[in-house]
């Protein structure tokens, strides 16, 4: 293994909606305690292969996470490991911020046990990380998209799995609070987390350290951020409209109209 | 603030009303209030006591039905009604009756056989085999329970064709049909003791059920793909819950008929004076049906004493304002 160790594999993923194939055979690997994000055009297949990942969804193929096989865990072991955050059109208005939270903590708990003094500190820990612990006594109904997300962010935090896969997860937050989800993607990183997110602004997916590029349901590339190579099938999975350039040491991409087909 | 009420100040209101309504029952007769009862007194022990404690009972297996099926479906539309469970637990009262009516008239005049509890255990039987029967036909047709919008319009699907069935019945077996009128207006004056302890098993147990299953419905509440992610046994938690809600439909249906409004009203009264867990919101939602059947069925007695409005078309009337009333309230959130 020389030395690297795999936080999530996958084997021959295949996901099919109605006879219909979504996923065709997809292989891949995450390192362990890096951050890939995952790009591509609509329709390419992201969410669903993280939710394919989190065992989601009726899939074909083999999932192992930290080197045990997925399949073989018992769903709380398997929810300890990997937490998922999904898009955040689902969920009850009526539940207190504070309990939904609280809600991450579940696979730490025997069903018949309350929340003990451990898991209140963690979810105290985790929305002071999003910034929204003064906000849990409000119901969700009651916050903005962008208070809700960071709300749902703490809820994925709490689980404290090894793994995190999280689906949009700078949906309708600001700038500072997108730089705050950095920042804390960056001190998971450091404790040997690995964080797999599915990304819409590109010029933050490239802060990731590995990149994985979908298209039509396969993989088209996975590689390093910096890697000119990524860059190029970035460029090719969306018709070559935009250019990736280096600003202040960071990869950006652009909008490039260039290679717009005039209409004829 | 509708929220963060104080709890105490909150349930103690709810005790003391609840006390006020048994009161009042105990002492509304069949002339209207009756200032001067007693305890002691037949009338009062044999027939205002257990059709008293009866409504209260039935009205909790209803609120704790509602409030099962909305944290279970994620719909706070979803009652014992909407997802066709009451009218095949009407089906199967109905059925019944008119076996017995039938049969009764050919096989053995006068029914001397049925004793009041095999009577009664059957009937909630014949309501139970509906209820289930009713439900699953509902998730067949909804294929799931994943589409709320399938699910509910299933149910009334459901609901509708089973009434038919029912009132298909009445016109075959004529002979059942006062029986099955008070069933089907909803009326507690049918209730003795039998169906109260009846009614007691199966609430106690039920309750007990749901509420060391109430951790796995909040977890439901950030949607199912969250729940599955934080390894809860969704299946187990829906095939449970849904026999559960069916028994305490069935179980309410045998004793006091068709009451609509009292299992969709009750959660939403509980929830609208704070923002709760499932454990706290399901027993406070079987208390609140209790108190609203409970003060209901009084009002049906007294109200038009010494004729008696059937307690169902007064729930209809009352829920179904309430509801309005709600929707109104709050045009801008969408659900109710």
């Amino acid at each position: 293994m020389s030395g690297t160790h795999w936080g999530l594999q996958a084997r021959a993923l295949h996901v099919a909606f109605d006879g219909y194939p979504v996923l065709h055979g997809v292989d891949v690997t995450f390192v362990q305690g890096s951050w890939t994000s995952v790009v591509g055009p609509n329709g390419a297949g992201k969410t669903t292969l993280l939710k394919a990942l989190a065992g989601l969804l009726p899939a074909a193929g083999e999932v192992d996470i930290l080197g045990r096989a997925r399949k073989g865990m018992a769903a709380q072991a398997r929810a300890q490991q990997l937490a998922w955050l999904g898009q955040s059109t689902d969920g009850d208005d009526e539940v207190c911020a504070g309990d939904a939270v609280m809600l991450g903590r579940l696979p730490h708990q025997r069903w018949w046990h309350g929340p003990s003094a451990q898991d209140h500190a963690v979810v105290q820990t985790v929305m002071g990380q999003t910034q929204c612990w003064d906000l849990r006594h409000r119901p969700l109904g009651r916050l903005s998209g962008g208070q809700r997300q960071r709300v749902l962010l703490a809820r994925a935090l709490a689980v404290q799995a090894p793994v995190l896969l999280m689906d949009e997860p700078l949906a309708h937050l600001d700038m500072p609070h997108q730089v705050d989800w950095l920042a804390t993607v960056r001190g998971l990183v450091a404790q040997g987390v690995t964080v797999v997110s599915v990304m819409h602004e590109l010029s933050l997916a490239l802060r990731a350290d590995h990149m994985l590029v979908m298209d039509d349901g396969r993989v088209a590339h996975q590689g390093r951020c910096g890697d000119p190579q990524t860059h190029a099938a970035l460029r090719q999975v969306f018709d070559n409209r935009l250019s990736v350039q280096q600003l202040d040491g960071h990869w950006v991409s652009m909008p490039d109209e260039r290679a717009v087909s005039s209409p004829s | 603030m509708t929220h963060n009420t104080q709890p105490w100040r909150w349930c103690s209101t709810m005790l003391l009303l609840t006390l006020a309504c048994v009161w009042l029952g105990l002492m509304t007769g069949s002339e209207g209030l009756d200032t001067d009862w007693r305890w002691i007194d037949p009338i009062v022990q044999d027939i205002r006591w257990p059709r008293t404690l009866g409504a209260w009972l039935a009205g909790a297996l209803l609120g704790l039905a509602g409030a099962l099926a909305q944290g279970l479906f994620r719909n706070p539309l979803a009652d014992p009604y909407l997802l066709g469970s009451a009218s095949g637990a009407g089906l199967g009262v109905a059925a019944a009756l008119a076996v017995v009516s039938w049969g009764g008239s050919v096989l053995s005049p006068g029914l001397a056989w049925a004793q009041p509890w095999v009577w009664r255990l059957g009937l909630t039987g014949c309501a139970f085999v509906g209820a289930w029967g009713a439900v699953l036909l509902t998730l067949l047709l909804a294929r799931g329970a994943h589409h709320s919008l399938r699910l509910l319009l299933s149910g009334v699907v459901v609901g509708v064709v089973l009434g038919a069935v029912t009132s298909l019945l009445m016109v075959a077996v004529p002979q059942a049909w006062p029986v099955m009128q008070s069933f089907l207006l909803g009326s507690t004056a049918m209730i003795g003791m039998p169906s109260v302890v009846l009614m007691a098993w199966v609430l106690v147990p039920s309750l007990c059920v749901s509420l060391a299953m109430a951790r796995w419905l909040d977890g439901l509440r950030l949607g199912e793909d969250t729940a599955r992610s934080l390894g809860l046994p969704i299946g187990l938690l829906r095939w449970v819950l849904i026999g559960v809600l069916a028994l305490c439909t069935a179980t309410s249906v045998a004793q006091a008929g068709l009451i609509a409004f009292v299992g969709l009203v009750a959660p939403h009264l509980v929830r609208s004076r704070a923002a709760l867990q499932h454990g706290p919101l399901l027993l406070l939602s079987a208390a609140m049906g209790g108190l609203l059947l409970c003060a209901a069925d009084v009002l049906a007695r007294a109200c038009m004493a010494p004729r008696e409005l059937p307690v169902g078309i007064l729930t209809a009337v009352l829920g179904g304002g309430y509801l309005l009333w709600r929707l109104h309230q709050r045009p801008s959130r969408g659900a109710p």
